[in-house]
C-alpha cells in the first residue's frame, strides 16, 4: 500500500522530467527522421506519421544524404571544416599552455597587469574586431585562406584558454617544480614532462570546448572566408542552403544532420570532459 | 574519385602544417633562449613563452578594438571625421530602435527562461534515478551549432495553409487541438518569441549543468535538518537552495545576458532580421557588408562593447578578490 502511495506521489515529478526531456528531444528527432524520408513524403505528411508503421523500413532511404554530400558540395565543406577545426584547436591551446605556464610559474615585470588585461579581454565582443581585421586581411591577402581563419580563431579563443590554463597550472604544488629544478631539469622539461602530463584533463576539456566552438562557428567564417566556396565550412554551406532552398526540407534536414554529426559524436563520447570544461570556465574554485 | 583523394590529402597536409608549425615555433624559441648567456636566460625565457600569446592578443583583440573606436567617429568610407554623427544615427534611427527593443526582449526572456528552466530541471532531475540520461538530453543542444538549430526549428515552425496537412510539429499540434496554423516566423506578434525560444532551447542545458553542480555542493545535512524541522520543499527551495547558490546563478545569468546581447546566428539564418526581428549584431553585419557603412557598423560595435564593460569590470574585480585569497 505505502509503495503504491509513494509511486503515486512521485508521479508528477516523473511526468515533469520526462515531459521536459521529450520537448527537448522532439525537434532533433523530427530532423533526423525527415532526413531519411523521400522528398514527396516529407512534403505530404508530418514526420511523426512514420511511427504508424515503425517497422516499415521502405519509408526510409539515403538519397537525401547522397545528394547533399555530392551535388550540394557538403562533402567538400566537411573536409574544410576538419581543416579549419584541428589547427584552430591545437594552435591556441599550445600558445595558451606556454603563456599560462609563464604566468603561473615565472617571474617577469608586468606579470599581474598583463594577466588582468587578459581577463578583461575575455568578454570583448567579436564584433568589435571585425572591420579593422577584415581590412588588414584583405590588404595582405589573408581572407579566404585557412591560415587566416586559424589565426583568427586562435585570437578569439586565446583569452579563455590562457585564463583557464594559468589557473590550473597555478594550482599545482610548488615543491614539484623545485624538486625538478634541483634534479637539473630545464624549464622546458619541467613544462613538457611535468606540468603538461598533470593537466591532461584540463587540456582535454579545453580542447573539446574549442573544437565544438570552432566547428559550430558561423560569424568568423562568414567574415574572413566570405563567399569563397573552396574553403567554406559546413556552417557556411548550410546557412547558404537555407537561403537558397528554404523549403526543400528533405535536403536541409540531411545537411543539418551532416553538420551536427561530429559535435554530437564528440559530445556522446567525451561528455564528461565537456561538462568539466564548462564548469571550470564558469564556477570558480 | 582522384579529386576526392587529392582533397583529403590536401586536408591532411594543411592540418599537419598548422600543427607542426606551432610546435616548431616554441621549440625554436626555447632553443634560441638556450643560446644566451646563463645569467640572462631566466629574464628572457618568460617573454619567449608569453610572447606569441601577447602578439596574437594584441593583433586580434586590442588593436582592432581601439581601431574600431576610432573608425566610429569617421564617415561610411572612413575618410572624413564626422564627430558623433554615427552614434546619433545609432541611437535615433527607427531600424536601431527595433534592434534595441528586440535585444532587450532577448536579454530579459532568454535569461529568465534559460536560467529559470535550468534551475528547475537541475532541482527535478536531482530526485530521479535516471538523472544522467535526463541531463544528457537537456544538455544535447549545447553541442549543436546555431545554424543547425535554426534548421531544426524552422522545420518545427513550418507553416502550411489550413486546408492541407501540416508538416511542422507546432502547427500540427495546434491544428489537432482545433486551432488555426500560425506563421511563426512571419507573424510579427509571435516571431520574436519564436526566435528566442530557439535560444532558450540551446542555452538551458548549459545553465542546468552549472547550476546542478552548485546544487550538489550544498551540504546534505542542511537540507535534512530543514526537512526534519518540517519545512516544505517549496520553502527549502526558496530559503535555502536559492540563497546558497546565488553567486553561481549570477555567473550563469551574466553569461546568458552577454550571449543574448551578441545574438546573431539564429536571427541571421532564420529571418535575417525581416518583419521586426532585427537585432543589434545582425544590423551591424548588414551595415558592414550590405551597406558598406563602416562608420555606423563601428558605432554599433562600440555600443555593444559599452553594454558589456560593466561585466568586464566585475570579472576583473572578482579575479582580483580571488587572487588575494590564494
Amino acid at each position: 500500500m505505502s509503495t503504491v502511495r509513494r509511486v503515486l506521489e512521485r508521479l508528477p515529478l516523473h511526468l515533469a522530467v520526462i515531459g521536459l526531456c521529450l520537448i527537448w528531444l522532439l525537434p532533433t528527432v523530427g530532423l533526423l527522421v525527415s532526413s531519411f524520408r523521400p522528398k514527396d513524403a516529407v512534403f505530404a505528411t508530418g514526420w511523426w506519421t512514420v511511427f504508424r508503421f515503425p517497422l516499415d523500413f521502405s519509408q526510409f532511404r539515403l538519397d537525401n544524404y547522397i545528394q547533399v554530400l555530392t551535388a550540394q558540395g557538403l562533402g567538400r565543406a566537411f573536409l574544410n571544416s576538419l581543416t579549419i577545426v584541428i589547427p584552430s584547436t591545437v594552435i591556441p591551446i599550445t600558445i595558451a599552455a606556454f603563456a599560462g605556464y609563464a604566468f603561473a610559474w615565472m617571474n617577469f615585470p608586468g606579470r599581474q597587469v598583463l594577466f588582468v588585461i587578459v581577463v578583461g579581454l575575455l568578454v570583448v565582443p567579436l564584433q568589435m574586431t571585425l572591420i579593422p581585421l577584415l581590412r588588414i586581411y584583405n590588404r595582405v591577402g589573408f581572407s579566404g585562406t585557412f591560415l587566416g581563419i586559424w589565426l583568427a580563431h586562435t585570437g578569439y579563443g586565446l583569452p579563455f584558454a590562457v585564463y583557464l590554463l594559468r589557473n590550473f597550472f597555478g594550482s599545482l604544488p610548488k615543491d614539484l617544480f623545485e624538486a625538478a629544478y634541483l634534479d637539473g631539469a630545464s624549464p622546458l622539461t619541467a613544462f613538457t614532462r611535468l606540468a603538461l602530463p598533470l593537466s591532461v584533463p584540463s587540456l582535454a576539456s579545453l580542447a573539446i570546448f574549442q573544437f565544438i566552438w570552432v566547428w559550430n562557428d558561423l560569424l568568423v567564417a562568414l567574415i574572413y572566408l566570405g563567399g569563397t566556396e573552396k574553403v567554406a565550412p559546413l556552417t557556411l554551406r548550410l546557412s547558404a542552403m537555407v537561403q537558397s532552398l528554404g523549403q526543400d526540407w528533405h535536403l536541409l534536414t540531411a545537411a543539418a544532420f551532416v553538420s551536427m554529426a561530429v559535435p554530437l559524436l564528440v559530445f556522446f563520447t567525451l561528455q564528461r570532459y565537456f561538462v568539466r570544461g564548462i564548469l571550470a570556465g564558469s564556477v570558480k574554485g | 574519385m582522384s579529386d576526392w583523394l587529392s582533397q583529403v590529402l590536401a586536408t591532411l597536409a594543411a592540418i599537419l602544417l598548422g600543427v607542426a608549425g606551432i610546435a616548431g615555433l616554441f621549440l625554436g624559441l626555447d632553443s634560441l633562449v638556450g643560446l644566451l648567456p646563463q645569467r640572462l636566460q631566466p629574464r628572457v625565457r618568460p617573454w619567449a613563452y608569453i610572447g606569441p600569446a601577447l602578439l596574437i592578443l594584441g593583433f586580434y583583440l586590442v588593436y582592432p578594438t581601439l581601431n574600431t573606436l576610432y573608425l566610429s567617429f569617421l564617415d561610411a568610407r572612413s575618410e572624413r571625421f564626422v564627430g558623433l554623427q554615427n552614434y546619433l544615427w545609432t541611437l535615433t534611427s527607427p531600424e536601431m530602435h527595433v534592434a534595441f527593443r528586440n535585444n532587450l526582449l532577448w536579454i530579459v526572456l532568454m535569461t529568465t527562461f534559460s536560467v529559470g528552466l535550468g534551475l528547475i530541471i537541475a532541482v527535478l532531475v536531482d530526485r530521479v534515478r535516471y538523472e544522467p540520461i535526463a541531463k544528457s538530453v537537456i544538455f544535447l543542444p549545447v553541442a549543436i551549432s546555431f545554424v543547425g538549430a535554426s534548421v531544426i526549428w524552422r522545420f518545427v515552425y513550418a507553416y502550411k495553409p489550413a486546408n492541407v496537412p501540416q508538416i511542422g510539429l507546432l502547427n500540427a499540434a495546434i491544428v489537432a487541438l482545433g486551432g488555426r496554423p500560425i506563421g511563426w516566423l512571419v507573424d510579427t506578434a509571435v516571431n520574436n518569441f519564436a526566435l528566442i525560444a530557439v535560444g532558450v532551447w540551446l542555452q538551458t542545458g548549459f545553465c542546468m549543468v552549472i547550476l546542478s553542480a552548485a546544487l550538489k555542493a550544498i551540504p546534505r545535512e542542511i537540507l535534512e535538518a530543514a526537512r526534519v524541522d518540517g519545512a516544505s520543499e517549496w520553502r527549502i527551495f526558496w530559503q535555502i537552495t536559492v540563497p546558497m547558490i546565488s553567486s553561481t546563478i549570477a555567473v550563469v545569468a551574466t553569461t546568458v545576458v552577454i550571449n543574448a546581447l551578441k545574438a546573431f546566428d539564429i536571427v541571421f539564418v532564420m529571418t535575417n532580421g525581416t518583419r521586426g526581428t532585427e537585432v543589434i549584431a545582425n544590423r551591424m553585419y548588414k551595415e558592414m557588408f550590405s551597406f558598406l557603412n563602416f562608420g555606423r557598423a563601428s558605432a554599433i560595435a562600440v555600443i555593444l562593447l559599452l553594454a558589456i564593460v560593466p561585466v568586464m569590470a566585475a570579472n576583473i574585480r572578482r579575479f582580483q578578490a580571488q587572487e588575494e585569497m590564494r
